[in-house]
């Protein structure tokens, strides 16, 4: 079994609130990865250390080391390390104004394919991934990606991730503004998905952590408290504030 | 692995682009500095005692002053404020409690349209309405005209500042029995009024500087007036009579009015920035 | 409604936060108090109708207020019409075509006028736009936290700044620099463009083309900033999550989003220049004639408005004059309403400021 995310030490600011106290985690590659705990625990904070985008919020500073593939994430400019570790938010948010083609194919546009031939199959074979396809193979260039609906938006989102080939993919409670046929729509994606890719995902909702992942860290005020495989976590934690938690005691 | 020539073609557009709006950017705050500095360079040495104290002596005498205008403009302003803060708070009061219906947005409309009419139209209306009928041009028209330039302003900064005091607020009152007219009066317009006033001083600092408007209007006069019926000096005025004679000695004074001027309005907006915006906000939190 | 007074109210005091003020009004409250208490059959008593009646009256007086603001854009509309009447009848619509303006002969043609606003507003924009959408673009999206406050506090000081200091500022240090640097290098590289050709007057087209973008650009840039506001934080976001370095985000997910609103502001700008007066007539060279090259001198509507009438000694020659402030007032509205639109379709229903 590799690793495909391997962080060290990893403490995060807002200003001068130390939100993440030094976190340790080796994600396992082509798998599943939950993060779970109340809010405001640092769980989106974490995953947002992951492909730096912690950073763009002007009053944050983060420090510790994250390896991507090996490679220290912030070593290399932060342009890349976002490339290959995609980002699916918690709201979905296509471009209005670019059309649903475009919406995909933003990312694959910025690192200079222009060539149409190209262009046309990664649009399509992103959007077959993010199971969008059907959908909208006759609305590709017609419509703009906020006329979807909320599920189909996320979809589109994901495709949009999915275009420039990452190896990991972020997802930061992306169910969480879904109604449940759309969510599982999106579970069943990170089924398929894990074939492919590392999937690295944050939410607040247990019974989807258990459903879609292999293994399941617990957060709690900025601390890791336990990661182990998610069946270990949900059935027998070996600390008590985990179990506290998912017996649904606090939070 | 990405292209790296791409990507470091990427890193230079970013980078270029940062740098662009850089410096654009200094170019627009060079331009202020530029025209305070000259403002200072050229005005500081004429604005003196006499400048303050004497009326302008004919073309070739040196000396003189401008206390004719700083008194016109401070009459004018004076008769723009007397009719136009009332009326604009007025109106302000009827938009934000009164005005949610038709009438309200074609007011609401209405000023918005008023406040885009340009200030030589409004010169040319308030010269059809007051100068013409009274046969004669007057410190009066000059504040007429300022006055309809005030209200727009005035209205719809007051229609937002009392909407931003909580409707809570005005329930407390009206829960108590306190008639919806008292409660606007003792409750929510005291509430709101570090912002009003903040409104009416950005308007009075915006009609100080106006010239186009006084042209046909106020008109001007080299000599004192304490008239409101007679034609009479305004600072800005003088300034744009003396910027385009060709005598150096009235240049001079000019920039003294300018500097004396941009002092008055600068000095306005940036007591309103700094001391009533900071209050207004504290206010409404 | 005065429900205090009411004898059967209950001692307990409803709950509100307001009770100093509230007690400090009641003890100065109108006359209703003196009425005596005596009639207590169906008939509304006397305090009630007062208050009911000063609420009225109140509301009255607020509306009056109100309705000035709609009598003063009749008046204004009213007036012009009138004044305008006997020129309109004179020439009709060809007043706005034709091109000789001799108040001596009384022939009166505003094309000069109307090509020099225009050709003068459109230098304005031409240098102001990307000057102005720079400068929301650097304080919204680049600039350190601590140098935000100042560049926009610069750029609403220049807004500030009265139409005739620019023009005194104009006519004594641009121009001279215009005529003995600019021009001359205009002249030399791009005269094959026809634009840049004739003697360098230092006054001009040019010079009050530039003036008028300096005035301009705070317009432009504070609504340009407030419609990057209103763009939301998933948008940048999800730009960033993608790889996009910060110019392409801005350029993918800002500038693109808010194009309508930039748009707008940039309108706004241009009814401001359509409308400005008093800088423009002190260096555009007041002479209305129609040259391609943006050397030479020019007129603007509201320029010849400001020059010749309080001179204008015959009533057509006045007419005129008032027919060219209407042309303007109508442009200017019809444009602001435009750009309004424009604004608002893109910041509707969204507080401003939401992230900075």
């Amino acid at each position: 079994m590799a690793t495909a995310v391997e962080v060290h030490d990893l403490k995060a600011w807002f200003g001068k609130t130390e939100a993440l106290h030094g976190i340790n985690m080796a994600v396992e590659a082509k798998h599943a990865t939950a993060v779970i705990g109340p809010s405001g625990c640092g769980k989106s904070t974490f995953i947002r250390c992951l492909n730096r985008m912690h950073e763009t919020n002007p009053e944050a500073k983060s420090e510790g080391t994250v390896r991507v593939g090996g490679v220290d994430v912030y070593e290399m400019p932060a342009v890349d390390v976002r490339r290959r570790v995609g980002m699916v938010f918690q709201k979905p948010n296509p471009f209005p104004t670019m059309t649903i083609y475009d919406n995909v194919a933003a990312g694959l546009k910025l690192n200079g394919t222009h060539n149409r031939k190209i262009l046309d199959d990664i649009v399509e074979h992103s959007l077959q991934q993010a199971a969008l396809w059907d959908e909208v193979k006759d609305i590709l260039k017609k419509q703009s990606g906020a006329s979807l609906s909320g599920g189909q938006q996320q979809r589109l989102c994901i495709a949009r991730a999915l275009a420039v080939s990452p190896e990991v993919m972020l997802m930061d409670e992306p169910a969480s503004a879904l109604d449940p046929i759309s969510t599982a729509k999106i579970e069943d994606l990170i089924f398929e998905l894990k074939q492919k890719l590392t999937i690295v995902i944050v939410t607040h909702n247990m019974q989807q952590a258990s459903r879609v992942a292999e293994f399941t860290g617990f957060f709690l005020m900025g601390n890791l408290i336990e990661f182990d495989k998610t069946e270990k976590i949900f059935t027998n934690p070996s600390d008590k504030r985990t179990e506290d938690y998912i017996t649904g005691r606090f939070g | 692995m990405p292209n790296r020539n791409i990507s470091l073609r990427r890193q230079m557009t970013d980078y270029f682009f940062t740098g662009l709006a850089a410096s654009l950017s200094v170019i627009v705050v060079s331009a202020l500095i530029a025209i305070l500095a000259y403002l200072v360079l050229r005005g500081a040495g004429s604005l003196n005692l006499s400048f303050l104290t004497q009326t302008p002596k004919p073309v070739g005498e040196t000396g003189g002053g401008m206390a004719n205008a700083l008194l016109g403009s401070v009459m004018i302003l004076g008769i723009a404020s007397l009719f136009g803060v009332p009326v604009g708070i007025g109106a302000g009061i009827y938009l934000a409690e009164y005005g949610r219906n038709r009438l309200g947005q074609l007011v609401r409309f209405t000023s918005d349209v008023l406040n885009g009419v340009p200030s030589i139209v409004i010169g040319l209306v308030a010269y059809g309405l007051v100068v013409l009928p009274q046969r004669h041009f007057s410190a009066f028209a000059g504040g007429v005209a300022l006055a309809i330039m005030m209200i727009p302003t005035v209205a719809r900064t007051t229609e937002e500042m009392l909407l931003l005091v909580p409707h809570a607020v005005r329930e407390a009152a009206f829960g108590i029995g306190i008639p919806q007219w008292r409660t606007t009066i003792s409750i929510t317009l005291p509430t709101a009024r570090a912002g009003i006033i903040t409104g009416v001083m950005l308007a009075f600092a915006r009609v100080a500087g106006e010239t186009a408007p006084l042209m046909f209007t106020a008109f001007g006069n080299q000599f004192w007036s304490f008239s409101a019926n007679q034609p009479i000096a305004a600072l800005p005025l003088q300034i744009f009579t003396y910027a385009i004679t060709p005598y150096d000695d009235w240049h001079r004074q000019a920039w003294a009015g300018a500097l004396m001027l941009v002092i008055l309005i600068v000095g306005t907006t940036t007591l309103v920035r700094f001391v009533f915006m900071r209050r207004m906000l504290g206010g409404a939190r | 409604m005065g429900a205090a007074r009411e004898p059967h109210i209950p001692d307990g005091q409803p709950t509100g936060q307001s009770f100093g003020a509230a007690a400090a009004t009641r003890s100065n409250q109108p006359d209703s108090s003196k009425v005596p208490f005596v009639n207590q059959t169906r008939e509304a008593p006397a305090w009630k109708k007062s208050v009911i009646n000063l609420d009225s009256g109140f509301k009255g007086l607020m509306l009056v207020a109100a309705l000035v603001v709609l009598g003063i854009v009749g008046l204004i509309v009213a007036e012009l019409m009138q004044g305008s009447a006997l020129a309109w009848q004179k020439f009709g619509i060809h007043f706005f075509f034709g091109s000789e303006w001799d108040p001596v002969s009384g022939g009166f043609g505003a094309l000069p006028f109307i090509y020099g606003t225009v050709v003068s507003s459109l230098v304005a924009l031409f240098i102001a736009v990307p000057l102005a959408v720079a400068v929301a673009v650097f304080v919204t999206e680049m600039c350190p936290k601590p140098l935000r406050r100042p560049i926009s506090y610069a750029t609403e000081l220049l807004a500030a700044i009265p139409s005739v200091i620019y023009g005194l500022w104009a006519i004594f240090i641009l121009v001279p620099i215009l005529r003995v640097h600019v021009e001359p290098w205009l002249m030399k590289y791009f005269s094959w463009t026809g634009l840049f050709t004739g003697p360098a007057y230092g006054i001009g087209m040019l010079a009050a083309g530039v003036v008028l973008a300096i005035m301009i650009v705070p317009i432009i840039s504070s609504i340009t900033r407030e419609v990057l506001a209103v763009v939301p934080q998933p948008q940048r976001e999800a730009a960033l999550a993608l790889g996009a370095t910060r110019w392409e985000m801005i350029r993918m997910a800002v500038l693109r989003n808010a194009r309508a609103g930039i748009m707008g502001a940039v309108i706004l700008g241009l009814g401001r220049a359509l409308g400005e007066t008093m800088a423009v007539t002190m260096v555009i060279g007041n002479s209305p004639s129609i040259a391609k090259s943006l050397l030479a001198p020019g007129y603007t509507m509201a320029s010849v408005i400001a020059n010749e009438f309080n001179e204008a000694t015959s009533d057509l020659h006045r007419s005129a004059l008032i027919e060219i402030g209407l042309a303007l007032f109508i442009v200017t509205i019809i444009v602001n309403i435009l750009a309004g639109l424009m604004v608002w379709t893109v910041t509707r229903g969204t507080p401003a400021r939401t992230n900075a």
